[in-house]
């Protein structure tokens, strides 16, 4: 078996994301073992060599994303995955790849934190650190898979819009997903789409501005390319001090995914116009809502739902929508309130925003627990 | 017939940012006379990685080359991405001593074990200079720096021994007071494979020298040539004999299975078995 076939699968969530960026043209990764993600790495290092590509272990994260960086410089598609405690380490490099505008993708399988926590339980508590993590500023593209499927599907798009967009692109699952197995559909593989870098002509220079997304030379080419993290102009030559460089490199960067939401922002929607009770939702816990929204229909509740399948950059304006229409939008999340407040600060007012949290033991949010919200509605 | 050595056709034209009499234009220079010495006329068959530190410099941006200035300490690792996707570039990792084995030590090590083929030059001016002297891994017992201003109570770190116990191919320490013996040693570890390790002691008047009572930095050359011994002598001297000293020389040449001989094998392997 070399790349995978169109056929139907029963695979394991893990693996899914593994097959996932192998078929999206991931030929290197690199990682250290970190419950729920081992699978990845696992599957990667058995599978990545029949394909010609290189799996190998490092370190530790810091090293595996760095690994992973020099891949993505040398003209591979790169991958690294971990879980809360390999993230955080991750954080300097994810900035580094935003700065230097390095395509890779991360894959962070939430466990219950902070810290080690509960290793084998999971949980969403990385949804800010995913927006916020690094240092500076900073825009992040986070991918949302709720199932095995999208494990396959998505990391295909994250692998995409990392190289459409020259940057580092997080695929945020969790243990509930990542570990479950499920029947997993590969389409044609000649259906699928996979987006490659734009490489620069021979006589280009300047692959860090001018245009909004620059091409990207790979080391060895003759490019001389100089790659930097400290603040730099067009040409990857420093300007550590200069107000404009940095004002200009700096609000490139964020504008490239900011002036990009529509296109970036992925999600599903259910009956958002005219519902009373909206839900947002998104990852495992996004599994509850359809029991939910069917027996509350079924007690005459109008109920409509967003389930994201990007986080960020966060998509106001359907958010908005649902909030024009629903008096109240409940989110539940595996945390202690993340996205409800970014809900909130969108439905600006118009609708009531109520928090449905529960974290520890992995436990999920139960579509009876959600029937609940809808039928009282508070907090 | 050889063309004559210009550091010029290697060099960005721009400013570069050093103090005066640092050693890191000694650095520079000699690398660039090896380079020249071995018959590139240019850096295309190189590609470098540094982190971060005055030393880290050396080739981002000032070498027409390919380089990647990678955050503190992580050269090695990004440079691990490059050599295993592009085994034919001659990778060199530029850095200082904070960056190569204080908040890079785990790295340096772990390269070194799987027999990484790059060449890691290490600028050793035994304290962190670019952010104004403070106590480093390497800075030798007692000496004042900024951290530690009643003199500093830790052993430094012998990198060259190091680097030959985790296992590495080459091995070879030299000071900015050695430029020949330092060119022939980076001619010979361009030429050797796998991992592959220099150490240059040098001097920073500004962050070290004019701190510890040097005058100037003549006398800190003065310094690097009279303290160092050559390791087979040193390897003689009694641990109270050689506390102050700076043992140079090759510590080590030798082949060993590099990783991407060995990696490569593999996945011809896994291809081979998956058709």
């Amino acid at each position: 078996m070399k790349t995978v076939k169109q056929g139907t699968y029963f695979w394991q969530g893990n693996e899914a994301c593994a097959e996932g960026a192998i078929t999206a043209g991931c030929r290197f990764f690199a990682g250290y073992p970190i419950t729920p993600a081992s699978e990845i790495a696992e599957h990667m290092a058995k599978r990545l060599p029949q394909v010609g590509g290189i799996a190998t272990q490092m370190e530790d994260e810091m090293a595996s994303i760095g690994a992973v960086v020099g891949a993505s410089w040398a003209g591979a598609k790169a991958m690294t995955a971990t879980s809360g405690p390999g993230f955080s380490l991750m954080q300097e490099f994810i900035g580094y790849a935003f700065m230097t505008e390095t395509p890779c993708v991360i894959v962070d399988v939430q466990r219950a934190g902070p810290s080690t926590g509960q290793a084998t339980k999971s949980g969403q508590g990385d949804v800010m650190q995913s927006r916020w993590g690094t240092h500076g500023d900073y825009s992040a593209i986070v991918i949302s898979p709720n199932s095995v499927q999208e494990m396959f599907t998505l990391t295909i798009r994250a692998f995409n819009l990392a190289e459409k967009y020259r940057t580092p692109v997080i695929v945020l699952a969790d243990g509930t997903i990542a570990h479950m197995r499920e029947q997993t559909i590969v389409p044609p593989i000649e259906s699928i789409e996979t987006i490659n870098r734009r490489k620069p002509k021979t006589e280009e220079k300047a692959f860090f501005g001018l245009e909004e997304i620059p091409p990207m030379p790979t080391v060895g080419e003759g490019f001389n390319v100089a790659v930097t993290g400290s603040t730099h102009n067009e040409h990857g030559i420093r300007f550590t001090a200069d107000p404009t460089v940095h004002r200009r490199l700096v609000g490139r960067l964020n504008n490239k995914i900011k002036n990009h939401v529509d296109e970036i922002a992925d999600f599903e929607s259910y009956n958002i116009d005219e519902c009373q009770i909206g839900i947002v939702s998104y990852g495992c816990t996004s599994r509850a809502i359809h029991e939910a929204v069917e027996n509350a229909e079924k007690r005459g509740i109008k109920t409509g739902y967003i389930r994201l399948k990007t986080l960020w950059p966060f998509p106001e304006s359907i958010i908005k929508k649902l909030a024009e229409s629903a008096e109240k939008i409940i989110v539940p999340e595996m945390n202690l309130r993340q996205m409800f407040y970014e809900v909130e600060r969108t439905a600006n007012g118009l609708a009531k925003i109520i928090p449905l949290n529960k974290i520890g033991g992995g436990e999920l949010i139960t579509p009876e627990e959600l029937l609940v919200k809808v039928e009282d509605g508070e907090e | 017939m050889t063309e004559t050595f210009s550091i010029r056709k290697y060099l960005r034209d721009l400013k570069l940012p050093f103090c005066p009499g640092c050693g890191i234009f000694t650095v520079m220079n000699t690398f660039l006379r090896a380079v020249h010495e071995l018959g590139h006329k240019d850096l295309s068959k190189f590609v470098f990685c540094s982190g971060i530190g005055c030393s880290s410099w050396i080739p981002s941006p000032y070498f027409i080359a390919d380089s990647i200035h990678t955050p503190h300490g992580r050269s090695i690792p990004v440079a691990t991405g490059i050599k295993l996707l592009r085994p034919d570039l001659n990778t060199v990792v530029f850095g200082g001593d904070g960056d190569i084995v204080g908040i890079g030590l785990s790295h340096f090590i772990h390269a070194a074990r799987r027999n990484l083929d790059v060449l890691v030059i290490m600028v050793n001016n035994m304290v962190y200079g670019m952010t104004g002297g403070q106590v480093a891994p390497t800075t030798p017992f007692g000496t004042r720096t900024t951290t530690t201003p009643y003199g500093s109570f830790e052993q430094p770190l012998d990198v060259a021994r190091l680097a030959v116990t985790a296992g590495a191919c080459y091995s070879a320490r030299w000071t900015t007071a050695h430029p020949d013996e330092l060119k022939d040693s980076i001619k010979t570890a361009i030429k050797t494979q796998g991992f592959r390790f220099i150490e240059v002691v040098s001097q920073c008047p500004t962050a070290y020298g004019r701190r510890v009572g040097f005058k100037d930095v003549g006398e800190m050359l003065k310094w690097l040539k009279q303290d160092s011994v050559p390791i087979q002598q040193a390897e003689q001297m009694s641990e109270e004999e050689s506390a102050n000293k700076i043992a140079v020389g090759v510590f080590v040449q030798r082949k060993r299975l590099t990783l991407t001989e060995t990696i490569y094998k593999i996945i011809e392997e896994a291809q081979r078995s998956a058709k």
